[in-house]
């Protein structure tokens, strides 16, 4: 059988398996089955409890690794944090000497480790091999660059010190470099969690770590399941928490981890929208859908899985996309001629079995290759469903299986608003041979990477990461650096200090006249939208000066208030997009007028705060510099076009987040009102502004400069109140982007715990107070890194 | 259907004019070379399937000479070659002993043609000619024409036109169908190779709308190059005269051949050519009377590795006759 005779009538692929004689026998040396690595060596197995590794393609028991208990983890946090005394002052020279040396062995073992994450994951020979481990050697040379450039690249910046770090079972050596490389390379320590069921190529890389004699405790990777992933979030000992994985257990981290005064990361899940205008290379775009949804079967947290074609050619597309299934290849994955290998479980097909059922239940029509498949193995027929709506379950939550729906749209409009129409923000895909089309789309996409024409294209030299509820961080790139680097001067700030509880006396609203027996009592409002208005619950408050006088009223703020003015700011389009010149005009137009009633509001300062009439010149001193300082910035902090691949551009924007909340403090309550709204404005976004609670009269004269500036209405909102009952509100608020919060502490862990609900991002003080007068405290390019995201648009060219 | 596929006499009538099939294509090029490279590592042969592949190949062959030195003795040892392009003893050992397997043609200029005629006498092998001011395709269209005649007197079945690149450069399409179609009927029964010299097209638009008017024209084939272009037959030139194929497929039921030619050197370069073949077209694209690869030193490196296949030993090209 299989005459070359015969072979010519059929003209078959046959068989191509990869050898994995190597990989057998390195299991096979691990009899009593494989310990965690911590403080340079692998743990005895003798008492440890085991959990079993199979092989999803054959269904064959792979090997045996320990569960990682609560005991374990702290070894290894121990063993990290022991290790980052030295490591974190090690040159960045020797660093990066390590990183290198690890980069060189990843490619020494390259087709090892491309073998092992094979039959450990299931996915095809052909990606491990050209894709994942390449990228894993990319990585560390990139860091390695990272590294020896720390100190004049990040200057006034230093590690974080141990970093948790939990990574997912799709792309499990690549996900340990993206978390490990940029780590290190900023001189922190980790101790890192592989997937339960994706252990394996950890244990490889952990001897990688042993052979180039990175010091014990570097790197510690620790095994287990998601009790053993929370044991190393919770840990009291660890600065940083990186986390790539569902957005439900991303969630529980945020909320875990709130008040704590952790860093975190989130890379989290995605409903990718796969955009076909009419005038797109359609060949080219079926293509790229294969190499969207059908890549790793679709386990890929940035897969475009919701494809959308304009009307016009959506009937041809989906007819090109059910002929191209006809020779997708699905099988064996160490067959080298296999596009689609195993699901990573059953367990995990089950769950993209069910979701297909719902699917069809629901009306979809599910088109699927008719490949027959290897009756072991948990293995999914690839396909996409026609007939999905916007509505549709299958459309909205993740498969996270090689099935994508579909949808079509018939303006570029129409397009945006339903790639936008998702709770989600990874990445999206746009096609189109016009390229002031493409642009525009990627521009107004809501996601942290798009790319041009093409899809799931990677490098270390730049960003990836989300939007939205897809998480906050990215990884790779300059911008990826600085998820593993504190400032210096926040670092040291002083220990939280108890703060005064504060209540404040309602009393009705007064008739809006305010009761000035010496011209400076006086009852403020809200400014909401551009306008004056009167709190919702028609209560004011008692704002006391000095010696606890009674210096005026200003409006006690409710949930409602809250909800309309982050209505208003959601409404304002036209700041964001306006150029960095336009809004710098304005701010430097406030700062001038500002300047004219300097003595307003010094007299108001000295009145509301108790300061000295010096004290009170200066903040209005150095409050009109910062704005100048903002506007200055407005159209200078440039997003970067980061060398990635040849024949591609590939550009890092730093776009607003939309609506930002803004919790100010008490202390200097012109100043930091100023340092904490402006850099968020001058970046483009809107603000929901809570002044201090106890000096809010300030901000509200403050509108009065805005009215007469050309801010445009509701670019700031000010609820006055009391912080922490609005700033609750406001960071539980779905379309609030991001909370700054500079209060106490007990505020600042609320603040976290809430936004998780919508993932956003947080920057909080923990109740360590700033010095605002201090420029390297109360300004700097660290609060327009947070007052932005980074996008990063891939275009490839060619003629 | 297999390759014992009769070639059948079937020939494309091609259709009028019609640019609407091609005006608005757009061809990305990043996006095709991504493909294209894909193609290498998502596919092999091994073991007796690659032998099998290779051939395939072989008979996939136009057995190509089309140089200023040409004379009847190198077309006779040209043609004595692809006559039996195996060597037997592997041939046997391949199990094809009672095969016959020749190249898919012997590729000359006109002047030549009488002479490979001659020399493949009785052999099923046919003669392809070049034609029409090989390889610029500048001379006067009458004589480009008388070009044609003559080639198909001297016993040519098939002939492989050049285009001419202006046409396409401008978008002159009219221009350039009117030319391919004088030039099918100056074929007569011939089946008509058009030459698209992509090397000279440069973008891959203009690749897809050239093999576009050349299939509405009536070419039985679309090639990609003549060979002295600076740039011979790519991956992604080939991609995209498939896509162009298959869609003139889809609108009209008809099949039209094509030919990748220059540059293609190696055995691997064949097994890529194919697997390009097979995955966007199919087995019966595979067969010779639809497939063909333009080449001169290609059969001598597939004829090593079928060496290597029989005996497990590597191969040395003197143990191989010449072409």
């Amino acid at each position: 059988m299989n005459a070359i005779k015969d072979i010519l009538n059929t003209m078959e692929y046959g068989p191509a398996p990869e050898a994995n004689a190597e990989v057998k026998e390195w299991l096979g040396n691990a009899k009593s089955g494989f310990g965690h690595f911590i403080n340079g060596q692998f743990t005895s197995t003798e008492s440890a409890e085991l959990f079993t590794v199979t092989n999803p393609a054959t269904d064959e028991v792979l090997a045996e690794v320990a569960m990682g208990t609560s005991a374990d983890v702290d070894a290894a946090v121990k063993a990290a944090r022991t290790a980052f005394d030295k490591w974190s002052k090690t040159p960045g020279h020797e660093r990066a000497q390590y990183l290198y040396a690890i980069a060189r062995h990843v490619q020494k073992h390259a087709r090892f480790l491309a073998v092992l994450e094979t039959m450990d994951n299931g996915k095809t020979i052909r990606e491990t091999r050209d894709l994942d481990i390449p990228l894993v050697a990319r990585h560390f040379y990139h860091h390695a660059g990272w590294a020896e450039l720390l100190e004049s690249e990040f200057p006034g910046t230093e590690p974080l010190g141990v970093c948790g770090q939990v990574i997912p079972w799709n792309f499990p050596l690549l996900m340990l470099a993206w978390k490990i490389a940029p780590a290190l390379a900023a001189g922190n320590c980790v101790v890192l969690k592989p997937a339960d069921l994706t252990p394996l190529s950890a244990i490889a890389f952990a001897e990688i770590c042993a052979e180039v004699g990175l010091p014990a405790g570097v790197v510690n990777i620790v095994q287990g399941n998601g009790e053993t992933g929370a044991l190393i979030c919770g840990h009291e000992d660890v600065d940083k928490v990186a986390f790539t994985g569902s957005t439900a257990v991303g969630r529980r981290i945020r909320e875990q981890l709130a008040g704590t005064g952790k860093r975190l990361s989130l890379e989290l899940g995605g409903k990718s929208p796969f955009v076909v205008f009419e005038d797109a290379d359609l060949d080219g775009a079926v293509e790229g859908v294969v190499d969207a949804i059908w890549f790793n079967q679709g386990e890929v947290c940035c897969a475009g899985s919701r494809i959308l074609v304009q009307e016009g050619v959506a009937k041809a597309f989906f007819a090109k996309l059910r002929k191209r299934l006809e020779t997708l290849r699905i099988g064996d994955p160490l067959d080298k001629t296999m596009d689609v290998g195993a699901v990573v479980s059953h367990v995990q097909l089950g769950r993209i079995q069910a979701l297909l059922d719902t699917g069809r239940a629901e009306g979809g029509t599910l088109w699927q290759s008719e490949m027959r498949l290897p009756a072991k193995g948990s293995f999914c027929l690839p396909g996409f469903f026609t007939d999905t709506e916007p509505s549709s379950t299958v459309s909205q939550v993740e498969i996270f299986g090689p099935v994508a729906t579909t949808g079509t749209f018939r303006t570029p409009a129409e397009a945006i608003e339903l790639a936008n129409n998702t709770r989600y923000g990874l990445a999206a895909s746009v096609w189109s041979e016009n390229i002031n089309l493409a642009i525009d789309v990627a521009a107004a996409i809501k996601a942290g990477v798009v790319w041009i024409n093409a899809t799931n294209i990677f490098d270390a030299g730049a960003g990836f990461g989300g939007y939205r509820e897809s998480g906050f961080g990215r990884e790779g790139g300059r911008e990826g650096m600085y998820e593993y680097l504190a400032s210096a001067w926040e670092k040291a700030l002083p220990e939280a200090k108890a703060v005064l509880p504060f209540a404040p006396v309602s009393t009705p609203v007064a008739d809006g006249k305010a009761g000035a027996d010496d011209g400076i009592d006086q009852t403020a409002k809200l400014y909401i939208g551009g306008k004056q208005a009167r709190p919702d619950g028609g209560y004011s408050y008692k704002v006391l000066g000095k010696s606890d006088k009674q210096i005026g009223l200003a409006g006690l703020g409710n949930r409602k208030d809250i909800r309309n003015a982050v209505e208003a700011a959601a409404k304002v389009k036209s700041w964001g997009n306006a150029t960095g010149h336009n809004r710098a005009q304005v701010l430097y137009y406030i700062a001038e007028n500002l300047s004219q009633r300097a003595s307003e509001f010094e007299a108001l300062l000295v009145a509301s705060t108790g300061a000295s009439a010096n004290a009170a010149s200066e903040e209005v001193a150095i409050s009109m510099r910062r704005i100048f300082w903002y506007a200055a910035q407005a159209d200078k902090f440039d997003g970067a076009v980061h060398a990635t691949k040849s024949s591609h551009v590939t550009m890092a924007l730093n776009e607003p987040w939309g609506v930002m909340g803004v919790a100010c403090p008490d202390k200097m309550p012109l100043l930091s009102f100023i340092s904490m709204v402006f850099p968020a404005i001058a970046m483009g976004n809107s603000v929901v502004a809570l002044p201090s609670q106890r000096h809010p009269l300030v901000a509200t004269k403050l509108y009065q400069v805005f009215e007469t500036s050309d801010l445009p209405g509701g670019v700031v909102n000010i609820v006055t109140g009391e912080t922490d009952a609005l700033v609750k509100t406001l960071a539980e608020h779905d379309d609030v982007a991001a909370v700054w919060y500079c209060g106490s502490q007990q505020g600042s862990a609320m603040v976290e715990e809430v936004a998780g609900g919508n993932l956003k991002a947080t920057w909080v003080d923990y109740g360590r107070p700033r010095n605002w007068r201090n420029p390297l405290q109360g300004q700097g390019r660290c609060y327009l890194r947070r007052a932005t995201q980074v996008k990063n648009i891939w275009l490839p060219y060619g003629a | 259907m297999g390759a014992n596929v009769d070639k059948t006499d079937h020939r494309n009538l091609g259709t009028k004019l019609t640019p609407e099939w091609f005006d608005h294509m757009n061809v990305n090029r990043s996006a095709t070379e991504r493909r294209t490279a894909s193609y290498g590592g998502r596919r092999t042969v091994k073991k007796q399937w690659q032998a099998a592949w290779l051939v395939q190949a072989v008979r996939c062959i136009d057995l190509t000479t089309l140089a200023g030195d040409d004379t009847e003795g190198r077309v006779r040892r040209l043609c004595a070659k692809a006559r039996q392009p195996i060597r037997a003893d592997i041939k046997e050992a391949l199990g094809l002993g009672d095969m016959r397997i020749t190249t898919g043609a012997v590729c000359v200029y006109p002047t030549m043609v009488g002479h490979a005629v001659r020399a493949l006498e009785g052999s099923g092998v046919p003669v392809a000619s070049v034609a029409t001011g090989f390889p610029t395709g500048l001379t006067p269209l009458p004589l480009r024409l008388a070009e044609i005649k003559y080639a198909v007197e001297q016993g040519a079945a098939e002939i492989d036109i050049v285009i001419a690149r202006e046409q396409v450069l401008t978008q002159n399409w009219e221009a350039l169908y009117d030319e391919v179609v004088q030039m099918r009927a100056a074929c007569g029964d011939a089946h008509m190779k058009a030459i698209l010299a992509t090397g000279d097209l440069r973008t891959l638009s203009n690749v897809y709308k050239a093999s576009m008017v050349a299939m509405q024209a009536g070419a039985d084939f679309i090639k990609t190059s003549t060979g002295k272009e600076d740039a011979n037959a790519t991956l992604p030139v080939s991609l995209t005269m498939l896509r162009a194929l298959r869609d003139y497929g889809d609108l009209t039921g008809e099949t039209v051949g094509f030919k990748p030619a220059g540059g293609l050197k190696s055995a691997k370069d064949a097994m890529l050519w194919l697997i390009m073949v097979k995955e966007e077209l199919g087995l019966r694209w595979m067969q010779p009377d639809l497939f063909r690869i333009g080449a001169s030193s290609m059969l001598g490196d597939i004829e090593r590795q079928l060496e290597h296949h029989v005996t497990g030993r590597y191969a040395a090209s003197h143990r191989h006759t010449l072409a």
